[in-house]
């Protein structure tokens, strides 16, 4: 069904378990460690041998000899393939044989991984061996005998001696409306700052892992991935063979936030090695090797110009963004969320790309937005503070109600962006914050407090469902939808049983494996909105069979209790699914709504911070969230969520960062303890509240994401209460203690 | 992780003569930090003696009121021990301040004097090291080096020890207690139990070949105040950027940092200016600091925490 | 630094390559002896024999098929294989199972199953301690040994007195920073360790 006129009243609206809160479903699974994840499939995979990748030891340059002898001689080995007896695989360009021409704006065989294809080492990490044995432990062995001598050369690694190179990424054009230049230069106030945000990694839990196994010409992976269609789609590309030989199952998934929508080594070494070898072959990325063979979000360098009249009138935005990526890589759109943030009729955002020898940069959780709002929320406050405006009354000031680039012609689905900013302020105590900096002392702790506004742009992505309803009266719901620990089992039996008016316990959800209906996978918050969407379409078609089976009209009929009403009959829908049951599918495209009217979610993050006034170091010690994200359908896995958000923006703020050492061209701080994120004891009680208000214009769920919405401005948030404490405005993130203590007025 | 055999020792004689008897091997207790280094190839034993049930695992006060700690008393007991959380407070301090609690269950008090340094290229067997390979040159110097040292480093090696522990036992003036293969016994003071890189960083400790820890020994208790500062880049499971060990006594004070240096540092001539403040130990302390770009922020941060502790005393 | 220096330090970098990774020189040993261990998981003795360099965790993992307790990093940054031994939570990362003949190992297996859950699993799931999953196991084995260690009066990094140990969030928050979540349910996992510690006392 394509969603393409604002959604009327529907079944959802009943709101009989739809937004009420329930325990995730999968909930016992996990707990009792009874969920499999990629690399945990014994029972169906027996008899696997063991793969080890082996990662370039340089940045850029050449392998100029591989000796595989000892590796090779090395007890219980198997296998070791280099780029000398790899298989020939294809790239980019290379759709899987047999697929349809690309859709508008795919290239073909997008997401190809080729691995081992030849000496060329374009990254550190880049994969050039892949060991095989009969145990783990001799595999990681052998591994480590393969010799591998190099021809480095000079690589491109520092972003900013490279960002006067950069040029205008094809998706990523200038928006220049009105006269920026002009305007920014007559104006009473403004600012002029730099920021700068490093390379983050993902670090999710789970590391990227496969097992792989063929019958005959057909392969089956378990893999952690995050949109199942864009993984086989990688995979059966990268290896010329079609589509429909690949399965692919990422039934749980440990952690995503962007890491796992790309096709990696393992999947693709695991499937080389299984076939050469007759026998299934399971890999795990090892945690060192995720920070270099696989994505990051890449650092940007961004210049802030805004400009107000007296009052506070925004007269002039600037925002420009220099970022860094391999060729072909994305740039990062730091920028995005300046176009629909604030008012203000003069405008020039730009971004430039360099080409960059560093690994690959993608999207992590909230890409452009994530760090575009590091840099203009902070900017915000520094021009707030040059006016003697209070920080929410400037944003308040500063409100649109439609696309400021575009006009009154392109209005919000919705926007309660300032009430947000309102509700936040009351519950947090705002008025109590002193503006003046480096006032509030507790002890030998500074205290201070920030704001910052969230934005992230509200995607949507075309999905379908299958539903089967048995005569048990058990409704069965399977999609390749994943869930990423969003919460997407949970909220897809919600919504199967608000359709069928069927109990929570009487739902199944079958979800991340591609013998289901394609479905929107696990990125861009699209997720829940889109996936529930098209569930949506799938219960009303089977609604439909149900009703024409027991020979009710359609068009009046309504399903509570397990039972199905119409004209004063009613019966039990298990009795109608009889002992064969009952099926349908169902499936949503979008349409150009999403044109028509800017569509986003809005937020606003408050944060408390109190820095150690000898040492700087920063602990945060409450933070709010409050959320406009549409309807929510489960609000204790939406509140996780943002809580999950909220804590990644203070690492972001704080500690997060890829130290590329630019001499060797690779990220020194490749694990767990030399790459911090936060710790129980960085995080303090958070509270998040949803205004809840339906956007009628996002899908027939009226719905839209949050956790991406839940980072996005809280490491500004941070910053800006930073500030607040102690006077010191770091533009360098993280704002690591040594930055801060050097401009403490202390 | 290369191949080795393994052996349990029954008796601290019985591990070091295990040890002595085969080249290449090693004593594993606690195995955090060891196993951690063998999965990346950076340790290579090729026989492990276990010494996990020798005993060495008692803590006990001396006739002369001295305590001595067991090699194998886990981190977690150690900082448990009511004679020590009552009588060398620094030490369970610093004991909290380190690692994870599951880390600390396992560690002994060893280990945790031996336990190798964090320095990135270190941990990098792709990059140049010569404290890994002797003679492959210093990556961090000239690389990422914030963490890093800015005394008693060479131009051979700037790492850092990053104990915590063996910090608190600096400022305490502890004596390491060993046994060789030979069975002879021997007291190193801690002050030379670790040693500076010059032009050999590879050699770390004042230990040979078989030599097995079997104690430490602490001075009767010092009375006066106790205190640990470690500061770090999120609020636990960290090493330090820099701390500070202080017994603030009737008898003087003593002074001890992590983060600095290669080994704990303390410049017992500095103590004497305590009374002075912060600045002027610090200058004392951090007299000959050879600081990188990355890291010079460490010396005012370190003049900011003395004067802080001993504000407070 | 000049470019030179760059090319020149790259260079160096070849030569450590080649070398660090030709570590040991000599032709590979032989494989060594499997060895044989018993380990009692959950009550339940289990004999091994598996190569020493087996950790403790991929023999739970890989040869016990006991997949709940989760391999993060590895490397003891994590927290995801937090298991007890004898009692005490460690990293299974990092030891060998060979150490641990005889020793009684506790899992998450151990603890309870889905309908017969552990009060520690239950809180979790009410509370929605945990999204992806995967650090949840190590979580709760940290979480249920941590509630002792309190008992026993061991002190923490934030216990104001060293001689008085009592249970606070504060106290929950350092004793658990061991266990990392990126998705970041931490204050759902402190609000589940609360309610079990109330129903405790």
């Amino acid at each position: 069904m394509k969603f393409e006129t604002p959604a009327g009243r529907n079944p959802i609206d009943q709101g009989r378990v739809v937004g009420q809160r329930h325990s995730r479903i999968d909930g016992s699974l996990k707990v009792s460690g009874l969920a499999p994840y990629a690399h945990e499939y014994h029972a169906e995979v027996p008899g696997v041998a063991y793969g080890v990748m082996v990662g370039a030891g340089i940045g850029k340059g050449k392998i100029t000899a591989i000796d595989t002898t000892r590796a090779e001689a090395a007890p219980g080995v198997l296998l070791v393939m280099t780029y000398k007896n790899a298989p020939k695989q294809y790239g980019i360009g290379h759709a899987p044989p047999g697929s349809p021409p690309p859709a508008k704006g795919e290239k073909p065989g997008q997401f190809n991984a080729p691995q081992l294809q030849g000496p060329e080492i374009r990254h550190y990490d880049q994969s050039v061996a892949f060991v095989v044995a009969e145990s783990f432990e001799q595999a990681r062995d052998a591994a480590q005998l393969v010799r591998i001598s190099y021809a480095a050369t000079a690589g491109k690694f520092d972003l900013a001696a490279e960002k006067q190179r950069g040029t205008v990424p094809e998706d990523a054009p200038d928006s220049d409306i009105g006269d920026f230049d002009k305007a920014f230069a007559a104006a009473p106030a403004k600012v002029d700052v730099t920021y700068t945000t490093p390379d983050q990694a993902h670090s999710m839990m789970e590391p990227q892992a496969s097992i792989a196994r063929w019958d005959g010409d057909e392969l089956t992976l378990w893999t952690s991935h995050q949109i199942i269609h864009w993984a086989v789609q990688g995979v059966a590309g990268t290896l010329g063979i079609p589509a429909d030989k690949v399965r692919v199952v990422s039934a749980y998934i440990g952690g995503g936030f962007g890491s796992k929508l790309m096709i990696y080594g393992d999947p693709i070494l695991a499937a080389l090695a299984a076939k050469k070898l007759d026998r299934p072959i399971k890999v795990a990325l090892t945690r060192p090797q995720i920070y270099n063979h696989t994505s990051h979000r890449p650092a940007t360098i961004q210049r802030l110009r805004l400009a107000a009249d007296k009052r506070g009138k925004l007269l002039a935005i600037g925002h420009d963004v220099w970022c860094g990526n391999q060729k072909g890589g994305e740039p990062e759109k730091a920028a995005d969320q300046t176009k629909l943030l604030y008012a203000g009729a003069n405008r020039l955002l730009r971004t430039r790309q360099a080409l960059l020898d560093l690994p690959l940069g993608a999207s992590m959780r909230a890409p452009g937005e994530a760090v575009g709002l590091l840099a203009l929320e902070c900017a915000m406050d520094e021009l707030a503070e040059t006016l003697g405006l209070d920080p929410i009354d400037f944003r308040i000031l500063n409100d649109t109600q439609f696309d400021p680039e575009k006009g009154p012609e392109r209005p919000f689905s919705s926007r309660h962006l300032v009430e947000c900013l309102r509700t936040g302020a009351e519950k947090f105590g705002w008025s109590k914050r002193n503006a003046k900096p480096g006032m509030v002392r507790d002890g030998r702790w500074l205290v201070g407090i920030g704001v910052a506004s969230a934005i992230r742009n509200n995607l949507t992505m075309a999905s379908g469902a299958r539903v089967h309803l048995a005569g048990d009266g058990v409704l069965t719901i399977q999609t390749q939808m994943t869930d990423i620990g969003t919460g997407s089992y949970t909220i897809l039996a919600q919504i199967g049983a608000e359709m069928l008016g069927l109990p929570m316990d009487k739902v199944r959800v079958e979800l991340g494996d591609s013998r289901f209906p394609q479905s929107a996978g696990s990125g861009g918050s699209w997720g829940a909105n889109s996936a529930s969407a098209g569930l949506f379409y799938a219960c009303e078609n089977l609604r439909a069979a149900i009703a024409a089976r027991a020979g009710y009209n359609s068009s009046d009929t309504s399903f509570a209790d397990g039972r199905i009403s119409a004209n004063g009959n009613s019966r039990r829908i298990a009795d109608i699914a009889g002992k064969d049951g009952i099926s349908a599918e169902g499936k949503v495209e979008f349409g150009d709504l999403t044109e028509r009217y800017a569509q986003a979610a809005f937020g606003a993050h408050f944060a408390e911070v109190a820095v150690d006034s000898v040492t700087a170091e920063v602990r945060v010690r409450r933070m709010l969230s409050v959320c406009s994200a549409g309807r929510i359908i489960n609000p204790q896995t939406a509140r996780s969520q943002c809580l999950g958000g909220m804590t990644m923006g203070i690492g972001a703020a704080l500690m997060e960062e890829q130290q590329v050492d630019t001499r060797f061209g690779y990220f020194v701080n490749h694990d767990l303890a030399e790459y911090q994120v936060p710790v129980h004891a960085d995080i303090p009680d958070m509270d998040v509240i949803f205004l809840d208000k339906v956007d009628d214009k996002s899908s027939p769920i009226k719905a839209m994401g949050v956790g991406e919405l839940g980072i996005c401005g809280v490491g500004a948030a941070v910053a800006n209460a930073v500030y607040n404490a102690t006077g010191a405005r770091v533009r360098d993130y993280p704002l690591t203690l040594d930055k801060i203590m050097v401009k403490m007025a202390v | 992780m290369k191949a080795f055999t393994y052996e349990r020792a029954t008796s601290p004689a019985d591990a070091a003569a295990a040890v002595a008897a085969t080249p290449g091997a090693r004593f594993i207790a606690g195995g955090t930090n060891l196993l951690d280094l063998m999965k990346l190839r950076i340790e290579t034993p090729g026989h492990l003696v276990d010494i996990n049930h020798i005993g060495l695992d008692r803590i006990e006060v001396m006739a002369d009121g001295r305590l001595r700690i067991g090699a194998l008393v886990r981190n977690t007991d150690l900082a448990a021990d009511k004679r020590v959380r009552r009588d060398y407070a620094v030490l369970s301090r610093a004991l909290l301040a380190g690692a994870s609690a599951q880390l600390r269950n396992k560690a002994t008090t060893a280990g945790n004097l031996l336990q190798r340094t964090r320095c990135h290229y270190f941990y990098d067997a792709t990059k140049p090291c010569n404290k890994r390979v002797p003679g492959s040159g210093c990556a961090a110097l000239g690389g990422i080096n914030r963490n890093l040292g800015v005394l008693g480093t060479s131009d051979q090696c700037i790492a850092t020890h990053p104990s915590d522990m063996a910090v608190a036992m600096r400022a305490l003036d502890a004596s390491v207690e060993t046994v060789a293969p030979d069975g002879t016994t021997r007291a190193i003071p801690i002050a030379d139990f670790h040693l500076l890189p010059g032009t050999t960083p590879h050699i770390e400790t004042a230990l040979q070949p078989g030599e097995l820890i079997t104690g430490v020994v602490l001075p009767a208790p010092l009375g006066g105040r106790h205190v640990y500062r470690k500061v770090r880049d999120r609020a636990s499971y960290a090493f330090a950027v820099v701390s500070v060990a202080a017994v603030v006594a009737p008898g003087g004070t003593r002074l001890a940092f992590g983060g600095l240096a290669p080994r704990p540092w303390r410049v017992e001539a500095a103590e004497t200016q305590a009374e002075r403040g912060g600045e002027a130990v610090a200058e004392v302390v951090l007299a000959g600091a050879k600081p990188t770009e990355q890291n010079r922020f460490k010396l005012p941060l370190v003049t900011r925490l003395l004067t802080s502790v001993l504000a407070d005393s | 630094m000049t470019r030179r220096e760059a090319i020149a330090v790259g260079g160096a970098a070849v030569a450590t390559a080649t070398t660090a990774q030709a570590a040991g020189g000599a032709p590979e040993a032989p494989a060594p002896a499997l060895v044989e261990v018993t380990l009692r998981v959950n009550g339940r003795a289990q004999p091994l024999r598996i190569d020493p360099r087996v950790t403790l965790l991929d023999a739970l993992r890989e040869h016990l098929h006991l997949t709940g307790t989760k391999k993060g990093c590895d490397h003891g940054q994590c927290g995801a294989c937090t298991v007890t031994v004898e009692g005490r939570r460690i990293n299974s990362c990092l030891s060998l199972a060979v150490m641990h003949d005889g020793d009684s190992i506790g899992t998450i297996e151990g603890l309870g199953r889905p309908g017969k859950l552990h009060p520690m699993q239950a809180a979790f799931v009410a509370h929605d301690g945990f999204q992806c999953g995967y650090c949840t196991p190590g979580q709760i084995c940290s979480a249920v040994a941590m509630l002792d260690e309190i008992k026993a009066g061991i002190p923490s990094h934030v216990t104001a007195d060293l001689m008085q140990v009592s249970f606070s969030d504060d106290e929950v928050r350092e004793r658990m920073s061991g266990n990392i979540c990126r998705c970041a349910a931490y204050p759902n996992i402190v609000a589940a360790i609360r309610d079990v510690q109330s129903a405790k006392s």
